[in-house]
């Protein structure tokens, strides 16, 4: 068995994942990252809009500081996010952006002048101010005071991974993709690394670090139809899952994007909004203007989804062969802006709908698009539950987000927390050393051999994998989708806990050599069904409406009974529900409970919320 | 009707030793807005489990899918099946190494790249977190972005000739990478430096102006532009240094 040591141990080659491992390289520790494909085609390249940060140089974000974007964070999550994390975030966001800026990534400037911006379909003028030439721009983005997401045209996930990639390089950060870790090693106390399986051979492999860290992104392909890569199908969660000690953080929590284009589900970025472009229904009339008067196209994502999914019940959606959608307007934002600024829209529109949107409207749903729920850390990163475990960006629950994430601060995130995790990881290495037990290495390897064994061999049973997996996705799609009630959610989780048994039972029909697509799908099946179930049972159990938690039957958010964070742990391996705990939302209100400024307004009040700290 | 479609797809599991490299047909029925992404995934899921190929954000960003469709290097994902004949031949892209059926190893060559080019800023200063962010042209950092959006799919070396006969041959990709850096003022190195990457048969004096690149380039990249543009400036510096200053 092929044994390899490093410092820090990073499962994903994603932003957050290059990020933290170039702080900790850069304080002299070692550090790989692990990655299904090569570290460039990680999902953050397909992040297009841009990263909140309050840089505040452009006319439409004067006046913009950490503050304001602190406290749209914490709007944006319905008051679910922890706002000593969030705090942080706001602070750091634009030192990153400068440091980003430093590293190559090439930002779009601020050009001075006379200029002309779309809001809600009509017109306005701004002027650029000369003392700002050449400073970092920002455009608008959904829930925000101020034009504040920075962006390298559409872009942007791409352009600063590949930066961050380079640094690594330079660095000596090693990548080893075509990895996928399949199990920590754990003595139950501390983290050790992982067993990981080679995607190029199919053979097993033992990484052994001082910290390990998740870095995984989202596990949206657990929803038949979303916005996320292939890749991102919760195996790194599902490692900590696995260990019964780390609990899942708000799991029921999950995002869904107002513009996935239909069929394909693939995403046209909130840019396209925030630079002007309106919603349409049957009648090629807005809607939103309607139901939020000031934020209209732009209110928070769960909001515009929310209300799109309500128009279409209105029975004004556009019916087609996939379903009803809506339509998105950008033809009045002009060829130059459409082929320029939102070129990657351009193309998608193009090459996958046949559809030209510069005469053309796009068809759009409201998607599957992010996790806020993930690896639950504390503030530095670090994992409940296993010391030397750690997570980082859209895997992990760190928690900026809360209920509802805001457009431009996931990417912002994967860098931000990237560098403040990554720095901590560093400090944790100072002086630690670690005890490897090679009975506790060697058992785990035995045991995933076995595992593995008993898979390809259908000594478990002879389910068919792609059919327990289009089960769990077809159920969570019904029963823990925008709009939850408690019968459909029971209904979810009793569906669930069935296709959770065939997980257990599932065989290859194929011979399972070397790079077996099917071993590497029937490896995360019964991992993936738990947290379908951490999805649904959490849902069921939150009697409440908070973000993009929606229940029709509780339509209230309810701070009074709900002000909390779900842990979701799977103590047993047998067990068929996870163990739900929950713990405050936040130790610290900077900003009480109170309203969003849009989306519905019905609140049940806390009691004994403490005021916010003077200064 | 539905057109019933014929895949000839390349088969070979290295790690398999019963496996020898051999063309395997599926049919499968043409659906609405069928793409090869939809294609393959239900070839794998209805029909063969076993059957090996790279997808990732299936959405013509990422650059996973690169592979040969009837003849030509292009990305799966975004591929329509309606574009193509009824009988549709796919084989993993050459050059790279295979890791089995349509799978190939982009990764290892591309990494190898950033070490051989230093795919990264070059410069004398030190981040200061305190420090506003040094000021830039909008239209300079378009430029930048515009060869900056590559996103190392393979096709244009699986097409090139002379990445087919030199191994050591950056291809169009990696001569582009250069040039971004070449552009970017916040990189000092000179154009002695460039040329010490790119002056050679292995950058590019070692580009036969096929230009293939061009043609396979799923993002439109100027590639034809790009390498112009670098053979006249490598050309000048070598006149330059045969001749003196």
């Amino acid at each position: 068995m092929q044994t390899i040591y490093t410092d820090v141990l990073v499962m994903g080659a994603g932003l957050a994942g290059e990020r933290a491992a170039i702080e900790a390289a850069e304080a002299g520790f070692s550090a790989i990252c692990l990655s299904l494909v090569p570290s460039r085609r990680s999902h953050s390249s397909a992040a297009m809009g841009g990263m909140q940060a309050a840089m505040g140089n452009c006319a439409k974000g004067e006046g913009d500081c950490p503050d304001v974007h602190f406290a749209d964070t914490v709007k944006g999550s319905d008051w679910g996010c922890d706002q000593e994390v969030a705090r942080m975030f706001a602070d750091r966001a634009p030192v990153e952006m400068r440091q980003l800026a430093y590293w190559g990534v090439p930002w779009g400037r601020v050009v001075p002048g006379k200029g002309t911006y779309y809001k809600g379909g009509k017109l306005f003028d701004k002027e650029e101010k000369e003392e700002n030439r050449g400073l970092i721009n920002s455009r608008d983005f959904g829930g925000t005071a101020k034009w504040r997401t920075c962006y390298v045209s559409d872009g942007t996930g791409h352009s600063v991974l590949y930066t961050v990639d380079n640094v690594c390089a330079k660095l000596g950060v090693e990548v080893h993709d075509k990895t996928e870790a399949i199990s920590l090693i754990t003595d139950g106390v501390t983290c050790f690394g992982c067993v990981a399986r080679c995607l190029r051979t199919g053979e097993l492999r033992v990484y052994l670090a001082k910290a390990t860290v998740i870095a995984t992104g989202g596990f949206g392909r657990i929803y038949p139809g979303t916005t996320n890569a292939v890749i991102c199908d919760g195996g790194g969660h599902i490692t900590a899952i696995n260990t019964g000690l780390v609990p899942m953080g708000n799991m029921e929590a999950v995002q869904f994007h107002p513009t996935g284009i239909v069929p394909t589900e693939i995403l046209v970025t909130e840019g396209c909004r925030g630079d002007g472009g309106t919603l349409l229904d049957v009648n090629e009339e807005r809607f939103m203007h309607i139901y939020e008067p000031e934020k209209q196209e732009l209110a928070s994502r769960d909001v515009v989804s929310r209300w799109m999914t309500h128009h279409i019940r209105q029975g004004k959606g556009v019916p087609s062969p996939y379903g009803e959608h809506l339509w998105l307007d950008i033809r009045h934002l002009g060829e130059k802006h459409i082929t320029g600024k939102l070129r990657e829209v351009y193309e998608i529109c193009t090459s996958f709908l046949g559809v030209n949107p510069i005469h053309q409207l796009i068809p759009v749903r409201p998607t599957h698009h992010y996790s806020m729920g993930g690896v639950r850390t504390n503030k530095d990163g670090h994992a409940y539950g296993i010391s030397g475990l750690f997570s980082v960006g859209e895997a992990s629950c760190w928690d900026m987000h809360g209920f509802n994430r805001l457009g431009g601060n996931s990417l912002a995130e994967t860098v931000v927390a990237g560098g403040i995790v990554g720095k901590k990881i560093a400090e944790f290495l100072q002086g630690a050393e670690v005890t490897f037990n090679s009975a506790v290495i060697d058992a785990e390897v035995k045991k995933q051999q076995e595992r593995i064994g008993n898979i390809i061999r259908c000594k478990n049973g002879t389910e068919n994998v792609y059919k327990v997996r289009k089960t769990m996705q077809d159920t969570l799609h019904k029963g823990a989708n925008i709009f939850r009630t408690e019968q459909g959610l029971t209904e979810c989780v009793k569906t669930l806990q069935e296709t959770l048994e065939r997980a257990r039972k599932v065989g290859l029909k194929s011979n399972g050599l070397g790079v077996n697509p099917e071993l590497s799908a029937a490896l995360k099946i019964e991992g993936q069904v738990k947290m379908a179930l951490m999805v649904a049972y959490g849902a069921l159990n939150r009697t409440e409406s908070r973000g993009s938690h929606n229940r029709e039957d509780y339509p209230a958010r309810n701070d009074r009974d709900w002000l909390t964070r779900t842990l979701a742990y799977w103590k047993n391996e047998k067990d068929d529900l996870p163990t739900l705990e929950y713990e405050a939302a936040t130790q610290i209100f900077h900003i009480p409970p109170g309203d969003r400024g849009y989306g519905k307004s019905q609140i049940i009040q806390a009691e004994n919320i403490p005021a916010a700290p003077k200064g | 009707m539905a057109r019933n479609l014929k895949f000839n797809i390349f088969r070979y599991n290295p790690q398999d030793p019963e496996s020898t490299p051999h063309m395997e047909t599926f049919s499968l029925e043409e659906t609405d807005s069928l793409t090869l992404f939809i294609a393959l995934n239900r070839i794998r899921e209805e029909q063969d489990p076993s059957l090996q190929f790279d997808f990732c954000c299936r959405a013509g960003i990422c650059g996973s899918c690169g592979m040969v469709i009837n003849g030509r290097p292009g990305l799966a994902c975004h591929t329509k099946t309606k574009d193509l004949p009824d009988e549709i031949t796919l084989l993993p892209l050459p050059v790279f190494q295979l890791v089995g059926d349509l799978s190939v190893d982009t990764g290892s060559w591309f990494r190898e790249l950033y070490d051989t080019v230093e795919s990264w800023i070059h410069t004398s200063k030190t981040f200061d977190p305190n420090a506003q962010e040094e000021r830039m042209e909008d239209a300079v950092a378009e430029a930048i972005y515009e060869l900056d959006r590559c996103i190392e799919c393979g096709c244009c070396i699986a097409a090139c000739g002379t990445a087919r006969m030199r191994p050591d041959f950056l291809g169009a990709a990696g001569i582009n990478k250069v040039g971004r850096f070449l552009i970017d003022p916040r990189d000092e190195r000179t154009e002695q430096d460039y040329y010490e990457i790119l002056g050679t048969d292995m950058g590019i004096f070692g580009c036969m102006g096929l230009l293939a690149c061009e043609d396979v380039c799923p993002k439109h990249m100027p590639l034809q532009n790009q390498l112009g543009f670098l053979r006249r400036k490598m050309g000048i510096t070598a006149l330059k240094n045969f001749f003196g200053k």
